[in-house]
């Protein structure tokens, strides 16, 4: 990797915070943060989830206001009142979830981000320019709705770029991309650099980060933890600085059930119209996971993983009920009751609003979906159906404890807790009925990485006691750490999978994109 | 500048327990600012309104007439409330049940036994349940909004009963008023102490129900239904629960209390069916949900202050020659400003001027 950093004058700084402090009634989201950076480099933020990275980020956009501190942008001191400001200085933000109108194309789309009124011809023409300048091809006459989610970024990119900013704010860009999508944004991003551009790179994955970044900034619950050159550092090294102490390893026996048993969980040609105008269809879904196995399902978000799980669970049926088996029973016309009644459990991606109810207690949340299956314990009175209240909080407690969640009160509501504390609370819900097959997806997206340990361990401890688990993530990382065997989810439909021993980045990657695992030639050792 | 409403990260406890109070402090304030206005002494206005008919032992049991239907209503209003169901309707569903109760007295006036009271009860509620299961059933089957369609349905109502009084069921010994022939005895439902007033079981019937409502609401799995569909229908239905048939449940059971309302109305307060048979219980009722924060017993407590706006209004008629509508207006009044409390315990305003709306925009 080259270093154009050292000739393009880093001893220059085009941004600098001082002491930079936010807080929020009694939280300090950001204490007292240091952070330089340097004319045409590319500078990383490291921290886990709620380590303060977006809320220092938002003021340097203008989108908060510190508490205390100074911002000093090409060596004056200023307040960046408005992103509008920040954006008019020099600073361009790309964030993580896009803001894009579906309906509208990639030039109506830009037209509504500038602060001036340009026609969109001219909108058109400059960004075809930039994006064959910078690698970025995007047609500009596109309906957004009609592209992936890696051009859609590049819109956003487009328009950043189209302010002419010295900085850049990136928000984990590469968290919606594939391994190869990634790739050309970071020729993109090296691109930028040359010319003199600063960019601030915002990620927790830390193979890139070495691999992209001069320099880096790690936070941790506020504070600045450490400064450091990212490519004299391992990927270990950078995690402890994020976390503050080691990540917990997932042990991972082998699978030890014989593999001649019974099938827990089977989907054999499920196929679904999109049940709305944005929903994706689903086209001959086939899938088997027998007693012992984790199967990982890959993919770039949006490509049908919420309409496999709710396909799964029950919650939408299907045509014919041989197209989902559970233990052996034909299920595709029960409903979510019934097949948890069959020993199944499910966990969703949306915590609140979908897995829980967010302004209704833990004890309420873990009745959801518990009732039908332990009405013994949780409901009395017959015919009646009285709730047990003693029986709900004795087995809130035994997850609360199994699961380490940490709560302000008793039995607060499901809003309160954090997300990492949540969807502990939300996965120790069905594993304590010690449930057959196990569909979860997502299971640790926004969680820190000490939760996300924990669950990931529990999972693969709850198949190697003998249960089907199916995994939908969009980490990849996550997939290669705990799955058995790994297939990918594009355009609605999943293809076969393969054994974890015979996977890698790179084939992960192309099967995202669509090619068939079987015709995908992967040079060994590439993972 | 521009007015915002902006969530509050935490509501205090103490103000959501507190707002009805300061909901019905503000009306009276509002009242006495509407009376001065007037020409008259506020002072002596509220207490025409709200102390004078608590003087003596016969407006108590004007009250309690008043608040019977009242809170029947309420009752089932709130498992509508709760768990999403706009159900507008009740006044119709209150006449449905009048009528259908009446066909007993009316058409076979000669059928009489203890058992015909308990029979009319059972037919007003059918007919209100019924009712109140088209909008349910429009709702479910063709997504049609219920707030347009159970209001329609009180207008259908409402001329439905002043068809059938005027025509087939008219009192032919009546002098061709629009009413129907007299209960007979067996068809009226008696008064608690008939010494001292005219407050009949309806009242009990009412707080009986309050208490069952009341009992499934907090106690039963059908509550925890309804308050999980209510307040997030995609967990509901990873729940395993079916909104659409807890849409005909909760319709069912608010239009059989509306029906039960109804016929307790026309066989305990009135006698016989008329072309008016309720000064608008059934819409009044819905104030009375919200004052009573949608909890039966809150309900109970709420449906006696809405009753007494009833008789303020003719008490306030007599004394202070004001029309008897002002209890409309302070109906009104009270809804505002009980909804007002509630929302700004949820939610604070914020102005917005220019400056500060960039910043939002760009965020």
């Amino acid at each position: 990797m080259t270093s154009i950093s050292d000739k393009s004058g880093a001893g220059r700084s085009l941004l600098e915070a001082r002491k930079l402090t936010k807080i929020f009634g009694s939280l300090k989201a950001c204490d007292g943060i240091d952070l330089t950076i340097g004319t045409g480099e590319i500078h990383a933020l490291l921290g886990e989830n709620g380590a303060g990275k977006s809320t220092l980020v938002k003021m340097l956009f203008g989108a908060l206001q510190p508490t205390s501190g100074e911002i000093i942008w090409k060596d004056s001191v200023l307040t960046v009142t408005s992103p509008a400001m920040a954006r008019s200085l020099g600073i361009g933000m790309v964030f993580q979830h896009f803001s894009l109108f579906d309906a509208l194309t990639a030039a109506e789309n830009i037209a509504l981000s500038l602060d001036e009124k340009t026609d969109l011809n001219t909108i058109a023409a400059k960004a075809r320019e930039i994006g064959q300048t910078y690698g970025l091809p995007v047609d500009p006459d596109a309906l957004v709705g009609d592209l992936s989610v890696g051009e859609r970024q590049r819109i956003e990119i487009i328009r950043c770029l189209l302010q002419n900013p010295d900085l850049i704010i990136l928000d984990e860009p590469t968290s919606v991309l594939t391994p190869q999508e990634a790739d050309l944004l970071f020729v993109t991003l090296e691109r930028l650099k040359s010319e003199g551009k600063s960019i601030l790179y915002i990620s927790h994955r830390l193979e890139e980060v070495r691999r992209l970044c001069d320099r880096a900034t790690v936070l941790r619950h506020g504070k600045v933890v450490g400064q450091c050159d990212p490519r004299q550092e391992t990927a270990g090294s950078l995690a402890r600085l994020m976390v503050g102490s080691d990540i917990h390893v997932i042990e991972r026996r082998p699978n030890e059930a014989p593999m001649a048993q019974a099938a827990l969980i089977e989907v054999n040609g499920l196929s679904q119209k999109p049940r709305g105008p944005f929903s994706v269809s689903l086209h001959d879904i086939r899938l088997v996971v027998k007693p012992g196995e984790i199967l990982g399902i890959a993919g770039v978000a949006g490509n049908g993983q919420g309409e496999l799980f709710e396909a799964l669970s029950g919650e939408v049926l299907q045509e014919r009920a041989d197209i989902v088996r559970i233990r052996g029973k034909d299920t595709g016309r029960s409903g979510i009751s019934a097949r948890r009644r069959l020993g199944a459990a499910f966990v969703p991606e949306e915590r609140l609003g979908h897995g829980a109810v967010p302004n209704m207690s833990l004890t309420d949340n873990l009745l959801l979906s518990r009732y039908s299956t332990d009405g013994k314990v949780f409901l009395g009175g017959g015919l009646l159906r009285l709730l047990q209240q003693s029986g709900l909080s004795l087995a809130a407690k035994r997850i609360f404890a199994q699961m380490d969640v940490r709560k302000s009160s008793e039995n607060p509501d499901a809003s309160a807790l954090s997300g990492g504390n949540l969807q502990k609370f939300l996965i120790g819900r069905e594993l304590d009925r010690n449930p057959s097959v196990l569909v979860v997806n997502q299971p640790t997206w926004g969680v820190d990485a000490g939760a996300a340990a924990h669950i990931r361990q529990a999972l693969v401890d709850l198949a190697r006691s003998g249960s089907a688990v199916i995994v939908i993530s969009q980490d990849l990382d996550e997939l290669f750490e705990i799955s058995d065997r790994i297939a990918a989810m594009v355009h609605g439909r999943l293809s076969d999978s393969v054994p974890i021993e015979a996977m890698n980045m790179e084939r992960v990657g192309l099967m995202m994109g669509g090619a068939d695992p079987a015709s995908v030639h992967v040079s060994a050792g590439a993972a | 500048m521009r007015i915002e409403l902006v969530k509050r990260p935490q509501h205090s406890a103490l103000f959501s327990a507190l707002s009805p109070f300061i909901a019905l402090f503000l009306t009276l304030i509002a009242g006495a600012i509407l009376f001065s206005l007037l020409g008259k002494n506020p002072v002596s206005a509220l207490y025409y309104y709200f102390v004078e008919p608590l003087t003596e032992i016969w407006s108590w049991h004007e009250l309690l007439v008043k608040a019977a239907p009242l809170i029947l209503i309420a009752v089932g209003l709130s498992v509508c409330f709760l768990s999403n169901n706009w159900n507008i309707g009740a006044e119709g569903q209150l006449i449905m049940g009048a009528i259908a109760g009446s066909i007993l007295p009316v058409v076979f006036p000669d059928f009489q036994g203890w058992y015909v009271l308990p029979m009319m009860l059972l037919l007003g509620m059918a007919g209100g349940m019924a009712y109140a299961t088209i909008p349910a059933f429009l709702k479910v089957r063709f997504n049609t909004n219920e707030i347009l369609t159970s209001l329609m349905l009180v207008y259908v109502a409402q001329l439905f009963l002043d068809w059938i009084v005027r025509g087939p069921w008219r009192n032919p010994q009546g002098f061709n008023f629009p009413e129907t022939v007299q209960f007979n005895s067996s068809a009226i439902l008696p008064e608690i102490w008939s010494e001292s007033g005219r407050a009949h079981w309806g009242f009990i019937l009412a707080i009986v129900a309050a208490l069952l409502v009341w009992f499934m609401l907090s106690r039963t799995l059908s509550g925890f239904e309804i308050k999980v569909l209510g307040r997030s229908a995609r967990a509901g239905r990873f729940a395993g629960f079916s909104a659409g048939r807890l849409t005909f449940f909760a319709f069912a059971i608010s239009g059989a209390l509306a029906g039960l309302a109804g016929i307790a109305e026309v066989s305990g307060a009135v006698g016989q069916l008329r072309t008016t048979i309720s000064p608008g219980y059934g819409f009044t009722a819905i104030i009375v949900a919200f004052l009573g924060r949608l909890n039966p017993l809150g309900i109970v407590a709420a449906g006696l202050v809405l009753a007494l706006s009833y008789l303020g209004g003719e008490a306030a008629q007599v004394s202070l020659g004001i029309s008897e509508k002002s209890a409309r207006i302070f109906q009104g009044i009270i809804l505002f400003f009980v909804l007002a409390s509630d929302t700004l315990i949820y939610y604070r305003i914020r102005f917005v001027t220019r400056h500060s709306d960039a910043a939002a925009k760009g965020a």
